[in-house]
């Protein structure tokens, strides 16, 4: 008993000095401008299961604006820095089928990652997932039935936006980021996030939308308080 | 049924799994069923009907749809062989019973393959007793229908591996390849023909008597081969841009974004993307896709060109009435349907029907173009051996519309 909680005490304490010095960013983006109307999914109505699964007809979610113009699904990640992936032991993420949409649109995980691939649908997917030739990563195209358990899929390369789709349901469209350290966050749907665990140091930092491009910034990140860095990206 | 209308029935199905092909395109359903050649692990002639749904429809459908069309190529390939094939279908369908038992006594669980192989096996072998007691083809003729039944073989091997393997690439040969299968097919069915031997006969016959046969000189046979030559490239381009599953590369027509030439600066390019909302084609568009479009709509225009003149030439060589003319005109009147539908396609937003309808007209154009250049061709030969055989002084070379249509071998 007495070693074990020896043992327990170490972990604490290696972990403590793990996170030591650690700081976070935090931040939000915002979009300026109106963005274009968003399409109705009306191929997804028109279909005689998935229909039913709405009640309202649902429209694409190119541009996630929020609150105070926050700008949803963008991608946000520390710059230059490679070969620190904690994929393997991170919490799995999830990506769901659901009322034939992904959810959510847009993913980022670390390589190695596990990503569990849900399907609460009624209805059979197959999970077509086309990273570009050159990246290295490896291709899926998985057929899921209603009812199966997740299937999982990983990535061994950075990429990012990897379109992930659905062959049954053309209209079911996912993107997923993958790097190899674990300083980046996806914004909310009022465009805030934040990074954690970050070394004091100066860093290059991007945010990446699919449809509003990019920003690039650098920051100067210290020990103790959090170091704030907002981004404005443009509508077309 | 004659062997002429079973190639013709085979060309007709060949067109309309060039139609489903373009469906499953259009509606980017190409991947949604992963394996092959088996459908969802049943074996494709098993796949319950039940789960046809979604882009499943599509691409199972066509899948189905090129069994038939490669039971009927290996039906057209074996009739050319006349009562020649009979021996080789018996032997053929007692192997392939074989295979079947030995199939099930391996894997009982996988019976409907099984099955199918001893089906497929009783059928070659009982057809050999009923199999037509007629002569074989010549010799060109009957390498035609092996050159068509190895290309539907391969045709539907690369469809299985663009699948299998993820390779966009492939589906670029896939779909370039079932445009000249379908050519070839047409050329079988015209070979065939009842009209190409007698017509044949009395171009002959008309040559070694004296009159000259049509007067088709290697200028428009030149122009009609330049314009078949031209539509190829122009579906093999029209197949990598419907392979790159980006939608419209450009919005509107007869403009590209608004002008008469895009720019496709990296600025000009992240914004046509910002702009861009598709439900199914959502990759981004690239400068290369706006330059390939814009180089399919210019070779339209130079296939129009060209199409026209050598509708125009024929008819001026031969005269309005004769069928070469006749047929030259249709397809001037194909490439004018055929450039309408590329501008609905675009008007419409890449809808799948009109899309699919494009790639039809495709197919048929260049079908059409394959079928005017033999047809040219052999004229032009026998003109050239009625020129050598000396007889050229006893008719003039340019001989009077009435006289021309009296003489021609394709009236």
């Amino acid at each position: 008993m007495m070693k074990c909680s020896t043992f327990l005490g170490m972990i604490a304490v290696a972990a403590a000095l793990q996170t030591a010095g650690a700081a976070e960013i935090i931040g939000a983006v915002t979009l300026s401008g109106t963005p274009p109307p968003e399409v109705k999914y009306t191929p997804l109505m028109a279909d005689p299961t998935c229909g039913k699964l709405h009640k309202t007809m649902p429209t694409t979610h190119f541009y996630v604006v929020g609150a105070n113009s926050g700008l949803g699904d963008v991608v946000v990640s520390l710059q230059g820095i490679s070969g620190q992936s904690t994929g393997a032991s991170a919490k799995p993420a999830e990506l769901d089928q659901k009322g034939c949409l992904y959810h959510p649109q847009i993913l980022a995980v670390q390589t190695g990652q596990k990503i569990l691939v849900k399907n609460s649908d009624p209805v059979i997917h197959n999970i077509d997932i086309q990273p570009s030739a050159s990246s290295g990563n490896q291709p899926f195209n998985l057929a899921q039935m209603p009812g199966t358990p997740p299937l999982t899929v990983s990535f061994s390369k950075p990429e990012m936006f990897i379109k992930v789709k659905c062959d049954v349901h053309p209209w079911m469209f996912a993107w997923i980021s993958v790097f190899d350290h674990p300083y980046f966050a996806v914004t909310d749907k009022d465009g805030h996030f934040k990074i954690e665990n970050v070394k004091p140091g100066t860093y290059t930092i991007e945010a990446i939308h699919r449809k509003a491009g990019k920003e690039t910034k650098t920051i100067q990140v210290k020990e103790g308080a959090p170091t704030e860095v907002n981004f404005v990206l443009k509508a077309p | 049924m004659r062997l002429s209308r079973f190639a013709l029935l085979t060309a007709i199905a060949t067109l309309g799994l060039i139609g489903m092909g373009g469906l499953v395109t259009s509606h980017g359903a190409g991947m949604s069923v992963p394996d092959w050649p088996n459908t969802y692990g049943y074996n494709m002639f098993f796949f319950p009907i039940s789960k046809w749904v979604g882009g499943i429809f599509y691409e199972h459908t066509h899948r189905l749809v090129a069994s038939g069309v490669g039971m009927l190529t290996s039906v057209l390939a074996l009739w050319l062989y006349g009562k020649k094939s009979r021996p080789f279908m018996r032997w053929m369908g007692v192997a392939l019973l074989c295979l079947g038992g030995a199939a099930l006594a391996a894997d009982p669980k996988g019976w409907s393959n099984a099955l199918v192989l001893g089906l497929t096996g009783a059928a070659l072998s009982g057809a050999s007793f009923f199999w037509p007691r007629c002569e074989a083809s010549p010799k060109w003729l009957r390498r035609l229908g092996l050159i068509a039944f190895f290309a539907v073989v391969t045709q539907g091997i690369l469809g299985g591996l663009r699948v299998t393997e993820k390779m966009q690439q492939l589906g670029i040969f896939h779909a370039t390849l079932a445009q000249l299968f379908f050519a070839l097919v047409c050329s079988i069915a015209l070979f065939a023909s009842p009209w190409w031997e007698s017509s044949g006969a009395r171009l002959r016959g008309m040559s070694s008597a004296g009159p000259a046969p049509s007067d088709l000189r290697r200028r428009e046979f030149g122009f009609v081969l330049g314009a078949t030559v031209l539509i190829l490239c122009q579906l093999a381009l029209g197949a990598t841009m419907r392979q790159q599953h980006a939608g419209l590369a450009i919005p509107d027509f007869p403009l590209a974004y608004g002008r008469f030439w895009p720019a496709t600066d990296p600025a000009s390019v992240a914004s046509y993307n910002q702009h861009r909302m598709e439900i199914f084609a959502v990759n981004p568009i690239t400068a290369a896709q706006i330059l390939m479009q814009m180089a399919h709509r210019f070779m339209a225009l130079l296939i129009l060109i060209a199409v026209g003149v050598s509708a125009f030439s024929v008819r001026r060589r031969l005269g309005a009435g004769h069928s070469l003319s006749k047929l030259t005109l249709v397809w001037l009147g194909l490439i004018f349907v055929q450039a309408f539908l590329g501008a609905a396609t675009i008007w419409s937003n890449k809808a799948a029907d009109i899309a699919t309808a494009h790639v039809v007209g495709g197919a048929l154009s260049l079908a059409l173009g394959t079928i005017l250049c033999i047809i040219s061709y052999r004229n032009l030969t026998l003109v050239q051996s009625w020129v050598r055989a000396g007889t050229r002084d006893a008719v003039p070379i340019h001989p009077p519309m009435g006289a021309r249509a009296a003489t021609s071998g394709l009236h």
